[in-house]
């Protein structure tokens, strides 16, 4: 393999790893049944404040700390007008996602375009970085990298091998069973909610600090939020296939990026900013329940269960709606 | 464990549901609460198992007075329920929802909890498949974990509500013959909450009757069936008559059609509906009769056959044409499909009364005001229609079906009505019949199945049996054909 | 009791704008400016002369109108998103009209709103071809159409229709006289016709969801689509249709912004109109007649908020966190007064119905459509 492609590789998987931690905390308070909309606010606002924070202390976790308590604050918003307040999710979340970006960059003014004081360096991890290959795409990374690989492995294992995990899913799926069972659902759903908009702060910090250093405007991560939410409908809300899903999204920037480099193929540069967005909506097309069973009408028989399951994408049965333990 | 009840009450709004109820159930009993829908036995057993809190009374277990306000609490005292809808979480399997709940460390240990599913299936002669999802199972098997559930938490007293609703013959004898343990064998008390008289006989010890949310009565089993009647509703019964009705002409047919559900497969249906034939659709749960319901009405499109309404095809054509074609469909679920809750009466009267681009809204009124008294509903033209009782909600969708349907396709058409409501509704469909409409009806309660139907089509994991003579069959042997034994009922 | 009822209701409306602007003044403290001028510069700004007047009226037109077609979709109980794209796409196709086509002024401009209203509605019927035949949520749909827009905008203004010698520019050449829209006079520079079209779009949509059988079978659908099919209501076509008029209503706007306000095609054409009339139906929660009135008050905080870089050095985003904190704390206030006056009145939405089943999570499925 070229060092070149395998310098591509690493680098896609540095730049999903914004995506790969929005994407799974959002999961989190998904199955909790909380829809948290605003991320592509959320996002901005944390990654200026874990950029602001940063720059006055000198210190990265200074700054990735007031990133996740901002993600989880306004992850809370939407929570306590959801649950509290019986307010729409989805309509607190959407003037979140524009009060958060115009807050971002009214308070980002001041540190608009000044260099990073301090930087996310790569830190090789002994033994597993020398494995050919795999060890410089994987374990030669900045430690935002590492934490969304134990991310990864610690969501899955919580949601489906703990007790925990049991309530959590619970409270998403069935609440009034959840409260049967003496689950507190409206404080887990708080706890999963906040856990999760602290993950969506952080990885606003893993751009501002890591992958894409420094504040601009408009912000880099403009329209990643959104991205970010489609993922988690693509994955299944399923952690593995949320993280290939951002993979994918990141793998498909790094070819078009690559594409752009490349004179001799005649396509507008402009139109290939599109190609997500595209994407995006193809990826909706394939999970959505219709669509699959009009591919699974064309495909052999062994094919089909297989193709279902895979594909397959239904979300908590309560996501969005509220729980009331005295209104039964 | 004995229960002691002493003067419960239980308000709703204007609604007295509970009023001063006592009683008492000895340890390795089984009592039967009887009564009709909106007695108020749900709410007092919702009350006995902490779902509910009572306004007033007191609840006392072998003597000391119990104080717990939450389900889990009541668990913990001993007192487990079964709902009628078993209260598990769908997308769990078999054994994710029995350790769901149990105490324990952060970890889950599948050795041990595999150890106690066997062990309390076996002990009951449970079919529970570890790693099964909870959406593949039927009714009867989500019950049987629930109850698994409940034992491994260690509950003393066991309530059922409604738990033969649903079930074939072959579960409702494993349940039986479990309670019946249960209560014998580990001294077990047991509240079977039902409407149907022949369980409470085969089943109980002893019966305490509600009626408009007071206790009216109670017995020492053996009671015959007249006087547990009496005792219902005060008064016996007029039996039902069935006026013949002579059949018209082929209005709907199926022929060769594959309709695929999520969970089932009919293949090569056919079916010929005539004119003012009532056409009875049994099965558990998921067998495929809603599918065949839809699909008369075009809600499910087949993927193979045709649907000939009147000689034409229809199939793969939308609802909208079905509708024209003079099949209208009725579904379970009143608010979720039928009716539109935020819409006043008025709204849905113009909704559904005309075709014209322009809403002549003092018209409008004029009919819903002239439709209410007809169909003698209790509500106003400008209240919304999730103000209005059930039994209203139901009277209004029957209002704003068509007059004079070639077909009525209808799920559950009495599903959650009061014994009064379920007589008026089908008073109703018998007097549209009359006029020559077809009616196919899914039912999970075998009688009305018995009562209402011409024919009976039984359907079993998607194959369907037919029993050509509704008059002649009996609610046994409808039990055992929905469980799938085909063989055993063919003569 | 009726007194403290009042009181409570009053409380209630003024709470969030007061917070709001408390919050406001505390963060342009933070940004060491004073609060007290930058209110006197926004409340000056807008009744300055004629002309900044005009240039309210200007904003207020195309907002009202995705206002009113935000209501329309809010109606059939969608969350329009796309509103931004659909305003970018009118853009673009009466963009076309005026750089290509040239008839007499009258037929000209006829076309051009025309061709406006086509490329919103087509926009518009693109989400609802994503969300009815492909089962693509119309957040999601909206959302990467709004980009796609934009893409195509930049696409255009910097390949295809960049002026002459000048692909670096963000924008075409200027239209030419005739294919713009007049305005009233020089003086209060305001377009006469797309006052009348506004003023028609608000009383008509107000009409025809009062009075006509499609307005009905948008609220039906909007409020439960599943039943609404049951009872005949074509579902899939009101979904459409829906999106459709809201699109064209937001092409309107857009053209607007080519052929009046801009008078070229370049980037960014909406210029965020489409988001903030969400914002506008969201606050007034989906009311028609208080839509074109919030409108106006929020293009006057615009209008007053142009010379704030300039006088004061302020980001103009303050006011978009103005208006975002308003809507917000007035949702946040609406759940609160519900909840209390709840709690006064003994038991909730139950009451009175005893024996009615909640709806059980699960038989909330898709949405279904024809």
């Amino acid at each position: 393999m070229s060092d070149a492609l395998i310098n591509t590789l690493a680098s896609v998987v540095a730049n999903a790893t914004p995506l790969v931690i929005a994407g799974l905390g959002e999961t989190i308070n998904e199955r909790a049944g909380v829809i948290n909309l605003s991320l592509d606010g959320s996002l901005a606002l944390s990654a200026m404040f874990g950029f602001v924070a940063a720059q006055a202390s000198g210190n990265l976790v200074v700054g990735l700390l007031a990133a996740a308590i901002t993600g989880a604050i306004i992850a809370l918003i939407v929570a306590v007008a959801g649950i509290e307040l019986r307010q729409d999710q989805v309509a607190i979340g959407f003037v979140l996602t524009l009060l958060c970006a115009d807050l971002a960059q009214f308070l980002g003014q001041s540190v608009a375009h000044t260099r990073p004081v301090v930087e996310m360096l790569n830190v090789p991890i002994p033994i597993l970085s020398n494995i050919p290959v795999v060890g410089t795409i994987l374990f030669n990374q900045d430690i935002m990298v590492y934490f969304s690989y134990i991310l990864i492995f610690g969501t899955w294992y919580v949601l489906f091998h703990t007790r925990i995990g049991l309530a959590h899913r619970a409270v998403g799926e069935r609440p009034e069973a959840a409260f049967a069972r003496g689950t507190n659902v409206n404080r887990l759903r708080y706890v999963c909610t906040a856990i999760g908009g602290a993950l969506v702060g952080i990885a606003g910090a893993a751009y501002s600090l890591g992958t894409k250093p420094g504040w601009t405007n408009p912000p880099v991560m403009q329209g990643d939020g959104w991205i970010a939410l489609a993922i988690v409908i693509f994955g299944g809300w399923h952690p593995f296939r949320v993280v290939l899903g951002a993979y994918l999204f990141s793998g498909l920037r790094a070819l078009s990026s690559a594409i752009q480099r490349t004179p001799s193929l005649n396509i507008p540069l402009v139109l290939l900013n599109g190609l997500p967005w595209v994407l995006m909506i193809l990826t909706l097309v394939l999970v959505s329940s219709g669509v699959i069973e009009r591919l699974l009408s064309v495909l052999p028989r062994p094919l089909q269960k297989w193709t279902r399951n895979f594909l397959r994408s239904d979300p908590p049965a309560a996501l969005g709606t509220r729980f009331d333990p005295e209104a039964k | 464990m004995d229960i002691e009840l002493r003067h419960i009450h239980k308000h709703f709004g204007p609604v007295h549901a509970n009023n001063d109820i006592s009683f008492t159930v000895k340890g390795g009993r089984i009592v039967g609460v009887l009564g009709e829908n909106g007695a108020g036995k749900s709410t007092l057993m919702k009350i006995l198992s902490g779902y509910q809190p009572a306004d007033s009374g007191d609840i006392l277990l072998d003597g000391v007075r119990a104080a717990y306000h939450r389900p889990e609490a009541a668990i913990a005292a001993g007192i487990g329920m079964l709902q009628q809808d078993p209260l598990d979480i769908p997308a769990f399997t078999v054994l994710e929802n029995l350790v769901y709940g149990q105490p324990g460390g952060l970890f889950l240990s599948r050795k041990n909890a595999q150890k106690q599913l066997g062990d309390l299936c076996g002990r009951f002669g449970f079919a529970l498949d570890a790693d099964a999802p909870i959406v593949s199972l039927s009714i009867g098997q989500r019950q049987q974990l629930e109850i698994v559930r409940l034992l491994a938490l260690g509950i003393k007293t066991l309530i059922l509500d409604e738990p033969t609703t649903g079930i074939s013959a072959e579960q409702k004898d494993i349940l039986f013959d479990a309670l019946r343990k249960l209560s014998k064998n580990e001294g077990m008390s047991v509240l079977l909450v039902s409407h149907k008289l022949e369980d409470v006989i085969a089943l109980c010890d002893e019966v305490v009757v509600l009626r408009a949310g007071k206790l009216v009565g109670d017995a020492q089993m053996p009671v015959t069936k007249a006087e547990l009647v009496r005792l219902m509703f005060g008064q016996e019964l007029a039996p039902q008559t069935r006026a013949q009705v002579p059949l018209g002409q082929t209005v709907v047919s199926f022929d060769k059609v594959t309709l695929r559900g999520k969970r089932v497969t009919v293949e090569n249906f056919a079916l010929d509906i005539r004119a003012g034939e009532v056409i009875g659709l049994a099965g558990l749960d998921g067998s495929g009769q809603e599918l065949i319901a839809r699909a008369c009405a075009g809600l499910i499109k087949p993927q193979h056959g045709t649907i000939r309404i009147a000689g034409k095809n229809m199939a793969g054509k939308p609802y909208r044409d079905f509708l024209r074609s003079g099949v209208a469909f009725g579904a379970a679920g009143r608010l979720e499909e039928g009716l539109i809750a935020g819409l006043t009466l008025t709204e849905h009267i113009a909704l559904t009364s005309s075709d014209e681009a322009l809403v002549n809204w003092p018209r409008a009124r004029d009919l819903t005001e002239t439709q209410l008294k007809l169909y003698n509903v209790r509500g106003r033209s400008t209240d919304t229609i999730e103000r209005l009782s059930g039994g209203n909600q139901q009277r209004v969708l029957m209002a704003l079906l068509p007059q004079k349907p070639v077909l009525l396709a209808l799920e559950q058409p009495t599903r959650g009505l009061d014994v009064d409501s379920a007589r008026w509704i089908w008073q109703q469909l018998l007097a549209r019949r009359a006029s020559g409409t077809a009616i196919l009806f899914t039912s999970p309660d075998l009688d009305e199945l018995v009562a209402y139907s011409d024919r009976i089509l039984v359907l079993y994991a998607g194959k369907v049996y037919e029993i050509a003579d509704a008059g002649a069959t009996t609610i046994d042997e409808l039990g055992h054909l929905i469980g799938g034994d085909f063989q055993k009922a063919a003569p | 009791m009726s007194k403290n009822r009042t009181w409570f209701q009053v409380v209630f409306a003024v709470a969030p704008i007061i917070v709001s602007l408390a919050i406001t003044s505390a963060l342009i403290l933070t940004v060491n400016a004073d609060p007290i001028a930058v209110f006197q510069s926004e409340w000056n700004g807008a009744f300055r002369s004629p002309t900044v007047f005009a240039g309210v009226i200007n904003f207020w037109m195309p907002l009202a109108l995705c206002s009113m077609g935000l209501i329309v979709t809010f109606t059939a109980g969608l969350w329009n998103i796309g509103v931004e794209g659909q305003i970018g796409m009118g853009a673009v196709f009466a963009t076309w009209a005026a750089l290509f086509v040239t008839l007499p002024q009258p037929a000209q401009i006829a076309l051009e709103i025309a061709l406006g209203f086509l490329g919103g509605a087509l926009w518009g019927a693109l989400v609802g071809f994503l969300k009815t035949q492909l089962g693509v949520h119309e957040i999601f749909g909206g959302v990467a159409l709004n980009s796609l827009a934009n893409v195509i905008t930049i696409y255009l203004v910097t390949g295809p229709w960049s002026p002459p010698g000048g692909a670096s520019k963000q924008s075409t050449a200027p239209f030419v006289t005739n294919a713009l829209l007049p305005q009233i006079s020089a003086d209060f520079p305001v377009s006469l016709l797309m006052l009348i079209l506004t003023f028609a779009a608000i009383i008509g949509v107000i009409l025809i969801l009062r009075g006509t059988r499609w307005g009905l079978q948008l609220k039906a659908t909007g409020k439960n689509a599943r039943s609404a099919l049951l009872l005949g209501v074509p579902t899939t076509r009101s979904a459409i249709s829906a999106l459709m008029v809201c699109g064209g209503l937001a092409g309107i706007a857009g053209a607007f912004r080519v052929l009046f306000v801009y008078q070229s095609l370049r980037t960014l054409v909406s210029g965020g109109i489409g988001f903030l009339a969400l914002l506008v139906v969201l606050l007034v929660a989906v009311r028609a007649l208080w839509a074109p009135l919030i409108a106006l008050i929020f293009a006057l905080f615009l209008g007053g908020s142009t010379r704030l870089k300039i006088e004061l050095g302020l980001d103009e985003s303050l006011v978009g966190v103005l208006q975002g904190l308003i809507v917000l704390l007035v949702l946040l206030a609406s759940g609160l007064r519900q909840r209390l006056s709840e709690r006064d009145s003994g038991r909730g939405d139950l009451a009175g119905r005893p024996y009615e089943q909640p709806i059980s999570a699960e038989q909330q499925e898709a949405v279904p459509h024809e």
